[in-house]
């Protein structure tokens, strides 16, 4: 193959939704795409994915809601965000002028919240696909948690699959003893396919005060340091189902995304890293299509699923 | 924007308080007062998160090289109250900083002849000089009141009298100026002005709610510079928020220190702290 003039196949596919590239932009780091507008082309990355949308608007937690760790930060935002009706009439706008898929990330305190989400979605022509958050208290039965119970997990992704012919993604939280479980109801449900690791429960504590650091007391643990945890369970779920895989988890640099994708990740998801350098999804992008031109790797599907164990 | 900036100088003013001055590209010579930067301590993942901090001054210098043009520098304030800002004042000349900025609103410099009266407590001054600087340059009248736990608390003051700022210092354990709270002599000079002034505070909350709270009894324009713990600095994480006046869990209105701040008008706040 002729390296200098290699122009790698850098699509991919994921739920029917093409991408040009496989770099996403995570849900709630992101803001609703038009605030990183500055410090990335959108027309660079695959899609960028909202912040968490519901039904009404949330105002989310007290402060503190971030603090740094080694590594890595903890966040307890509260899922604050500006409601359906908010995100239809000052954000869908934005989004009609970018030739680059959105993904609508949305939630519910109950299975009829979250249908009620799906099928107003389901009606936003500028709104590529969805991405289910099941990481949320289940308000009627005594706020488990929708993503730590399969049976729960499967009830709300039929729900919402039932309302909705948009592509339906499922964002799995790695707050579970089986991943692999999680992953198999939700698929068995309807999803078209499942992006993971949202956040890990974590906290931190301040011996001064002797009290929590942040207001809520837990928060989301990302960053850098969940990476191994998070490439650990892409690898187990792209091996027991066949929906494409969305890797999310500390991913830095283009290293990290295309150890994701070896992994079984058909796209990759980064978050943390846009806090740091808003410009990070596309630097990624570029990083990696200049890997695979180094490496003489014609197509990045030939790297889906390709470790060698 | 996002750029490679070079330290020209990094000194410790007081014990703990260090000053430092960077290059900056053209753009920055335009930073408003008021306006902040997110500064990456290190390339390393620990620690992970970008420090705001405030920039102290803006302005032009002329590299040693001969025949070189002048550039424009940035200055900051800091204090050191971590990991990262200990390894900020540990930095030294011709090390290279990855600077995102300048970020959020400024203050606004209200009208030319009315009395400008800026509060600051302790490191809250490092907004505040160059809002002093351009207040002077429009020729208001500007007196600073700088509060602090102690002498070493009170920051740059010659550098405002140098601009013709008429300072007013007090610290609560009286080794400068008047024992106390700064309000004390603020509370003064507003009697004195009969309520014709704009305020402007940056400090601790407590200083902040104070001086809210003196704006309002006596209906004052006042502008707050507030902190918060941001992730991003651009709006996206949500970390940073602060509620507005009308906010309630039911109808929710935070504002994003980073990008709807961090100068705030007080009376659009809930002082809840």
């Amino acid at each position: 193959m002729d390296r200098l003039n290699m122009k790698p196949d850098m699509a991919v596919s994921v739920a029917g939704i093409a991408l040009r590239n496989p770099v996403m932009t995570a849900s709630g780091t992101f803001g609703y795409g038009e605030e990183f507008v500055d410090y990335v082309d959108l027309l660079k990355i695959g899609a960028f994915i909202t912040k968490g949308l519901s039904l009404k608007p949330r105002a989310g937690n007290p402060t503190p809601r971030i603090v740094e760790t080694p590594g890595g930060m903890l966040n307890a935002i509260g899922l604050q965000n500006v409601g359906i009706d908010a995100f239809i009439a000052k954000k869908v706008p934005f989004l009609r002028s970018v030739a680059t898929p959105a993904i609508a990330n949305f939630f519910g305190d109950t299975v009829d919240e979250y249908a009620e989400m799906a099928r107003r979605l389901d009606d936003i022509p500028e709104v590529a696909g969805l991405e289910m958050n099941i990481s949320c208290p289940n308000v009627k039965h005594g706020g488990i948690v929708f993503g730590a119970d399969p049976a729960c997990a499967a009830g709300v992704v039929r729900a919402c699959r039932a309302v909705s012919k948009k592509p339906l993604i499922v964002k799995l939280s790695p707050n579970v003893t089986d991943i692999v479980a999680m992953a198999k109801a939700c698929v068995d449900a309807g999803a078209d396919s499942l992006s993971l690791i949202n956040t890990l429960v974590g906290m931190a504590i301040d011996i001064k005060t002797r009290r929590p650091v942040l207001a809520n007391i837990t928060g989301g643990f990302s960053g850098p340091a969940i990476k191994p945890i998070a490439l650990r369970m892409v690898w187990q779920v792209a091996r027991a189902v066949k929906v494409p895989i969305i890797g999310i988890g500390g991913i830095m640099n283009a290293t990290d995304a295309l150890e994701f994708i070896l992994a079984g990740a058909s796209a990759v998801q980064v978050g943390t890293a846009s806090f740091i350098n808003p410009g990070a999804a596309q630097t990624i992008a570029d990083d990696m299509e200049a890997w695979l031109v180094a490496n003489g790797v014609a197509d990045v599907k030939s790297l889906i699923g390709a470790l060698e164990t | 924007m996002q750029f490679t900036s070079m330290i020209l100088s990094n000194v410790e003013v007081s014990p703990g308080y260090w000053r430092m001055r960077l290059t900056a590209p053209q753009a920055f010579a335009a930073a408003h007062a008021g306006q902040f930067v997110m500064v990456r301590v290190s390339a390393a993942i620990d620690p992970l998160l970008r420090r705001p901090l405030a920039i102290f001054d803006v302005g032009m210098h002329t590299p040693a090289q001969s025949g070189s043009q002048p550039q424009p520098f940035f200055e900051m304030l800091f204090r050191v109250v971590g990991k990262g800002t200990a390894m900020l004042a540990a930095l030294h000349e011709t090390d290279l900083l990855d600077v995102l900025g300048p970020l959020g609103s400024g203050f606004d410099a209200g009208s030319a002849d009315e009395e400008k009266l800026i509060v600051g407590g302790g490191i809250g001054l490092a907004p505040l000089y160059l809002l002093a600087k351009g207040l002077v340059g429009r020729g208001s009248p500007v007196r600073l009141f700088a509060g602090g736990r102690s002498r070493d608390d009170i920051l740059c003051i010659t550098e405002f009298e140098r601009l013709g700022v008429e300072c007013y210092t007090a610290t609560e354990d009286g080794s400068l100026g008047e024992q106390g709270f700064v309000t004390v002599a603020l509370t003064r000079r507003l009697d004195a002005l009969k309520g014709r002034a704009t305020l402007y505070a940056c400090g601790p909350d407590g200083m902040l709610k104070a001086v809210a709270a003196i704006a309002a009894e006596r209906q004052i324009p006042c502008q707050v510079s507030l902190e918060g713990y941001m992730a991003c600095g651009v709006g996206a994480c949500l970390g940073c928020v602060v509620p507005g006046r009308e906010h309630s869990t039911q109808t929710p209105d935070f504002r994003c220190v980073c990008t709807e701040g961090p100068v705030f008008s007080a009376r659009d706040l809930q002082w809840t702290v």
